[in-house]
């Protein structure tokens, strides 16, 4: 931990986690359906489910959805102002399975033009945050560094397809993981890297015969 | 290889061998760790300095929490501080009694939703604010000074995150609050003129007199104790600063300290770790409010 990270950050209260954390979840949550979230039903879970109301964890997450960071002001009205914006949403206790950390939530969005996704992430403590699940892929996403998530058909040289574009761009891969269904199956990339990853690099991903869709995650801040 | 961990004698020694003074070394060490210079941090800080400022005037008018458990205590003790007759300043006197006002105040501001600091976390996030505030309305400290010491209280802060922790999830109450009362009283020992040496002893004594502190928070809200404990630890922290201005050293150095604090968390039962399972948290009357607290939410 650094300086900043001790005396900060400048947050809405009343807890880092179940606040700022919250908040940030919503933020990355919204980075993978890549566009704006208009309706989004969240099912919360153990202490998220237990404390939300009092936490304004609910608030936090919407304003997350919505772009907000967890310092604004506007955080304690986010359920009033995403109504107004015509934002769809719903709030829902329930159970993530006896592996969730306490502080869980899937969130079930769709988005202004159309995109949908099911991502499962936890709060876990000092407003760091881990995305572990996108629509049934395990994943493991932190917003600490920016990231490309990429859905492909499992098949031999995808991997080698897609760090050469980034390569070629000079982007550079600080971390990798792969998960697939089964062999020859649906199988997904995290890709986490030192630089943002333009529009036109994510385009040129995208026309990979293999890849099925390719989703660039800001870090969150 | 593993890293050493950080320790506030050695950044003491350091400072020493390059002949700087304390605070200069500090700003220099975390300019090249954050890739920044001087200037910058300390412009910084002065933002985090007004941000707290202003959580304890929201926290002021008598803001309430959302669950309607806690606030305006802030604004009470102040009106009764400044009700007393001249000359009398309540039993706290003037220092500690607008300490303890201006950290319930910016508490409460955080359990109501407002914007602050979390120094070192949202739960212990009055106690920098109060001690600062006080500090700065009686005892003539010149704003710059005030922004200097808000960094000496985050290596502070930084030595305590490396060697022990700030959560009250892994080490109880005594590593927030604890931790926040340990930043708040070197910061006070800097600001008030104190070595290195006797900073290192105000973080020691705090510690020596909030071991064991428990997490119990009642339905799990930064509510009940919280409050009540960032105003505990402001007094701590004067108590432990003036000693240690006064020269009264500490026996066991600050970073043993620290890491005693790290075993006793460790040790300390789940229940009391912040999962509102134990202590405070399961009085008969905490289990009251929150069954119908609970029962709110989900009717």
């Amino acid at each position: 931990m650094n300086l900043f990270d001790i005396v900060g950050p400048v947050m809405i209260g009343p807890s880092s986690s179940h606040t700022a954390g919250a908040c940030r979840l919503g933020l990355l949550a919204a980075g993978i359906l890549g566009e704006h979230p208009k309706k989004a039903e969240l099912v919360l879970h153990g202490s998220f489910a237990r404390t939300y109301k009092g936490h304004g964890t609910d608030r936090a997450l919407l304003a997350g959805l919505m772009g907000w960071q967890p310092d604004d002001a506007r955080i304690p009205c986010a359920l009033e102002l995403a109504r107004e914006a015509g934002m769809e949403f719903s709030f829902t206790p329930g159970d993530l399975g006896s592996m969730a950390h306490p502080n869980s939530v899937l969130f079930r969005l769709t988005g202004a033009g159309g995109n949908t996704c099911e991502v499962i992430g936890a709060s876990i403590g000092g407003g760091q945050i881990q995305v572990t699940n996108v629509d049934g892929f395990p994943v493991e996403l932190n917003g600490v560094l920016p990231a490309l998530f990429v859905p492909h058909r499992d098949e031999p040289g995808v991997i080698a397809l897609v760090s050469t574009i980034l390569a070629q761009k000079r982007i550079n891969i600080a971390s990798m993981r792969v998960f697939r269904e089964g062999k020859g199956e649906t199988a997904s990339m995290v890709i986490e890297c030192d630089q943002p990853v333009p529009p036109e690099v994510v385009r040129s991903l995208e026309g990979l015969a293999p890849v099925k869709l390719v989703r660039f995650v800001d870090r969150v801040s | 290889m593993k890293k050493d961990k950080l320790s506030w004698a050695q950044l003491v020694r350091e400072a020493e061998k390059k002949n700087l003074p304390l605070i200069d070394y500090l700003l220099e060490r975390s300019a090249a760790q954050l890739e920044t210079d001087r200037a910058s941090i300390l412009a910084k800080m002065e933002t985090m300095l007004q941000v707290m400022e202003e959580a304890v005037a929201f926290g002021l008018t008598g803001v309430k929490s959302n669950s309607g458990l806690t606030g305006g205590s802030g604004k009470k003790l102040k009106e009764y501080i400044d009700s007393q007759e001249t000359g009398k300043k309540g039993l706290l006197g003037s220092v500690v009694g607008t300490a303890v006002t201006c950290a319930l105040a910016a508490a409460e501001a955080n359990a109501a939703m407002g914007r602050i600091v979390a120094a070192p976390t949202a739960g212990a996030s009055g106690i920098l604010p109060g001690v600062l505030m006080s500090v700065q309305q009686h005892c003539g400290v010149p704003r710059d000074k005030l922004v200097e010491g808000l960094v000496v209280a985050g290596v502070i802060g930084e030595v305590i995150a490396n060697r022990a922790s700030i959560a009250g999830a892994t080490g109880g109450c005594q590593a927030e609050c604890g931790s926040g009362a340990a930043m708040a009283a070197g910061a006070v020992v800097y600001m008030l003129g104190g070595n290195g040496k006797q900073i290192g002893d105000a973080v020691s004594i705090v510690f020596k007199n909030m071991l064991g502190l428990v997490c119990d928070p009642v339905a799990g809200l930064v509510e009940v104790p919280c409050i009540k404990r960032n105003a505990g630890s402001v007094a701590q922290c004067f108590l432990a600063a003036e000693m240690a201005l006064a020269g009264i050293g500490s026996f066991i150095p600050a970073d043993e300290a620290i890491d005693a604090m790290d075993k006793v968390g460790r040790a300390l039962p789940h229940g009391l770790r912040e999962t509102a399972e134990g202590g405070l948290a399961m009085t008969p009357t905490a289990r009251a409010w929150s069954e119908n607290y609970f029962k709110g939410i989900r009717g």
